[in-house]
């Protein structure tokens, strides 16, 4: 066993596991911060497979975007020190069961399939600089068309954000009346 | 990295995926199920990642692939907490079973 393969299989086991501790756990920060973990691992997983630049994206946009973001709406919204209401245990043991089921017949299915075992011997470039190119090159296998199309949902996402979570109007107009009244 | 098959990353990502999916059927309180659903995204990240380097080297279509849903991944979250956050303000909880004015 050298040591790519005792990397993976560390990293696989920070992945999983961190992975169904996020899931289990009942104090939802300490669940928070396991996901955190296991996001760390699949870019570490990245970094295993040598695709640099997905792993840099991975960390900074969950790690640094999602999980941040995560973490205040839970200290917005939850009392974090208090332990969440446990699920039935029927419920446990039918969730359980499906996700081990489903687990085995995929993996039924990843074992039987002969495609997966011949490997291509094809150098693989994956610098920012080829992915750049072809992200903004307008020719035939091009990415510019989604790109443009993702930048207006980013756009639409942070307005529509900006108005969901805004108070509304007249209960801030009540609220200045108040505080000039007190004034 | 030949040493290792694709087999076992496939087999991580679906791992990873099941345990996403009995966190969304366990679990009653909206942020951990969007936490969730995260866990299953990054799974099929994994997936087209592990397919473009083993499977198709020559081309980039499974990292651009990764690098969208990355991107609608962070859209959806940002507009998942704002609807959350919305939902604490009207009714001072956010568990899935105390907003039922939309059912039947």
């Amino acid at each position: 066993m050298n040591i790519a393969e005792i990397l993976f299989y560390a990293i696989s086991a920070l992945i999983l596991g961190g992975g169904i501790l996020a899931v289990t756990s009942v104090k939802i920060f300490r669940a928070a911060i396991w996901l955190l973990f296991s996001l760390v691992g699949i870019a570490a997983l990245y970094f295993w497979m040598q695709v640099e630049f997905i792993a840099a994206i991975q960390i900074v946009v969950y790690v640094g975007g999602i999980v941040v973001l995560i973490i205040f709406s839970i200290f917005l919204t939850q009392n974090s020190g208090k332990e969440m209401a446990k699920p039935a245990t029927g419920k446990i043991i039918f969730s359980a069961l499906a996700a081990l089921f489903g687990t085995a017949f995929v993996h039924n299915l990843i074992v039987h399939y002969e495609g997966f075992k011949y490997i291509s011997a094809k150098p693989f470039n994956s610098n920012v600089e080829a992915i750049g190119t072809q992200m903004l090159s307008t020719t035939s296998y091009g990415f510019i068309l989604p790109f443009e199309a993702v930048s207006m949902l980013l756009l639409a996402a942070m307005v529509g954000c900006i108005v969901i979570a805004m108070r509304p109007k007249n209960e801030m107009e009540i609220n200045t009346i108040k505080e000039t009244e007190n004034i | 990295m030949q040493e290792i098959p694709l087999t076992q990353i496939l087999f991580v990502s679906t791992a990873l995926f099941f345990i996403g999916m009995y966190g969304l059927f366990t679990r009653r309180n909206l942020i951990t199920m969007l936490m969730s659903i995260e866990l299953m995204l990054n799974s099929v990240n994994i997936n087209f990642v592990a397919f473009n380097k083993y499977l198709f080297p020559d081309k980039l279509d499974g990292l651009f692939f990764t690098l969208f849903i990355i991107t609608i991944a962070a859209a959806e979250a940002a507009v998942a907490i704002a609807i959350i956050i919305n939902l604490y303000r009207s009714h001072n909880s956010i568990d899935v079973d105390d907003a039922t004015e939309m059912k039947y």
